[in-house]
């Protein structure tokens, strides 16, 4: 696992200590994450990564899985 | 004079039959459609003997679980809300302290009810409302009911665990839709945005102005207040003119820097309440709809919603908060100090309320209301009660109410009154957990549970999922060797959060 996958679960693990982030890749869908949880997720990867998602990219497809929010991270440092 | 909320939809429906009332974006339904659904629900309930008893409500949220409401009320009983998303254990907690007779519910929401343990008659709404209307027994309940009688029960968060059944009559609702809609400004042309559950009070500002005036409803799908660009999309769509919201969906859109790039073209009453709203968000609104009138409302359930406006007409300072303002006509404050006097000028009190905007108190529970439903103290000479919030206000210089704090433990988050003691208790009640504390951070708005003993943190966690509603779950679980106590043995929340702040 990369290290910004690793920051990702640990800042999802806070939210949902008993839910399996490894594998889920339904966590809008399945309705895991509320919009409490979007903005926490924003604020937290804000500060770890100096990174502001924005609101074009805040939307379903990338806070399905911890794999996507990565990925929407890592693209968004590269800007 | 108007005594039951139902006659707004009798006079609506003759002038505008075939108009939407309420939507989803999927499932419409015209005041013709609510009236003749409400009126075969009320006959159903009627002809199976029920009557001035609850009558719970377990649907989906849609324009049919509203329509169950009118229903419920045409057959002279209220209404009790219930949510397919709150845990299995405070259904039955409700349930139980119900011990309803009759549930309404949806296709979806029918085969759960056997694991609740309900027993009683579940009516299916699509059922009833093919059945026949009995105009007589319709009217004959009718004449018999006053304004005093019993609309619905709403269930917040109890300090001794158990949630707490407020009930409110005809006559307070009636008073408060009057006056809500006069400071607002609601008229046939108001398209509300819906974004509180149909299971608090606080949807009580869409359903019945939309009774009364022939406006319109959108109860919007909770997943587009995770997306704020999808959720100014649905505005502009459906072109909602109207928003009574909790602050978090409002700084969800603008802290995201959505209204650089878009804006709720349609929008022109913002009303927000229940929490402080940052001037900082504040602006970038105000910026974003300058022509939008922006109202700040208080008020609690116990007084049937909100209580005081402030239209937000001059600038603040972003150190400064937005005033509570006055109270609604028709409804009086009174700050009380210790001595059960009046607070002196910029001398804080706490906040008590007057009118006939009171509820008639807590479900089956006598002793929780003569607490804080008490005789007026600044006159003893006849019967009059006061409402005791537990907030403690303020005047401001310019004479408008500020809100300061909370004399006990609860807390508002997202939007929600929570008792920090209700989380406690159920979160000790988990397997291989001792004791629990909780506090509330509240420039970060988290619930933070601290518990010592030999469980997961996973284990806590999804031990309360199944106890409490989603709004009620902790936002961090740290476990503690040893739980701080005060001198006299009291849990103490200010290490607590002196233990918090070092952690971060």
């Amino acid at each position: 696992m990369n290290q910004t996958l690793d920051t990702i679960m640990d800042i999802l693990k806070d939210l949902h200590e008993d839910v399996d982030f490894e594998s889920c890749t339904t966590l809008i869908d399945d309705g895991i994450l509320d919009s409490f949880d979007i903005i926490s997720i924003i604020t937290e990867i804000n500060s770890e990564f100096g990174v502001a998602i924005p609101a074009d990219k805040i939307v379903p497809e990338n806070f399905n899985s911890a794999k996507a929010l990565a990925k929407l991270v890592e693209e968004l440092e590269d800007i | 004079m108007q005594t039951n909320v139902l006659e707004y939809l009798e006079h609506t429906v003759g002038r505008v039959p075939e108009k939407i009332a309420f939507s989803d974006g999927t499932q419409n339904l015209t005041f013709s459609e609510v009236f003749h659904n409400a009126k075969a629900i009320g006959t159903k309930l009627l002809h199976d003997g029920l009557s001035n008893e609850p009558v719970v409500v377990f649907m989906e949220k849609s324009p049919a679980a509203v329509n169950a409401f009118f229903g419920v009320l045409y057959a002279g009983c209220y209404y009790v809300c219930l949510d397919v998303e709150m845990p299995a254990f405070r259904i039955e907690m409700i349930l139980s302290q119900l011990t309803p007779r009759a549930v309404i519910c949806d296709a979806v929401t029918r085969p759960m009810l056997a694991q609740y343990g309900y027993t009683g008659e579940a009516y299916l709404f699509a059922d009833c409302v093919t059945g026949e209307i009995d105009e007589t027994a319709l009217a004959a309940v009718r004449k018999a009911q006053i304004d005093t009688d019993p609309i619905y029960i709403v269930f917040t968060s109890g300090s001794t665990g158990i949630p707490k059944g407020i009930i409110a009559c005809h006559r307070s609702v009636i008073d408060y839709i009057e006056q809500l809609s006069e400071t607002l400004g609601f008229s046939e042309d108001t398209v509300f945005g819906n974004q509180t559950p149909l299971y608090f009070d606080a949807c009580l500002k869409e359903l019945y102005p939309t009774l009364k005036f022939g406006a319109k409803t959108y109860l919007i799908p909770k997943q587009n207040f995770s997306f704020p660009t999808k959720l100014v999309e649905y505005l502009n769509t459906y072109r909602i003119n109207t928003v009574c919201w909790v602050v978090s969906a409002l700084t969800m859109i603008s802290a995201t820097g959505t209204l650089r790039t878009m804006k709720p073209e349609y929008l022109h009453t913002v009303a927000f309440g229940s929490e402080v709203f940052p001037v900082k968000q504040f602006h970038l609104w105000k910026e974003a709809l300058p022509q939008a009138k922006f109202t700040n409302l208080y008020g609690p359930t116990e007084a049937t919603g909100m209580s005081c406006y402030y239209h937000v007409v001059r600038d603040f300072e972003e150190t400064e908060t937005i005033p509570i303002g006055r109270p609604f006509r028709n409804t009086a404050i009174l700050l009380l100090n210790e001595q059960n006097q009046l607070a002196g000028k910029g001398e804080p009190g706490e906040i008590c309320i007057r009118g006939t905007c009171l509820t008639m108190g807590y479900y089956g529970q006598p002793d929780k209301t003569a607490e804080v439903f008490v005789q007026n103290p600044l006159q003893t000479r006849f019967n009059e009660l006061i409402y005791r919030t537990g907030d403690i206000g303020q005047y401001n210089a310019e004479g408008e109410l500020m809100f300061i704090s909370r004399k006990d433990y609860q807390i508002k988050h997202m939007g929600h009154r929570i008792e920090l003691g209700e989380i406690e208790i159920n979160g000790g009640l988990c397997e291989g957990v001792e004791a629990v504390g909780c506090i509330y951070d509240t420039d970060k708005g988290k619930i933070v549970l601290f518990y010592t003993g030999s469980a997961e943190k996973s284990a806590v966690a999804s031990y309360l999922k199944g106890r409490l509603p989603r709004y009620m779950q902790p936002n961090l679980i740290r476990q503690l060797e040893a739980m701080p106590h005060t001198p006299n043995g009291k849990l103490d929340r200010k290490a607590l959060a002196a233990i918090y702040k070092e952690q971060q």
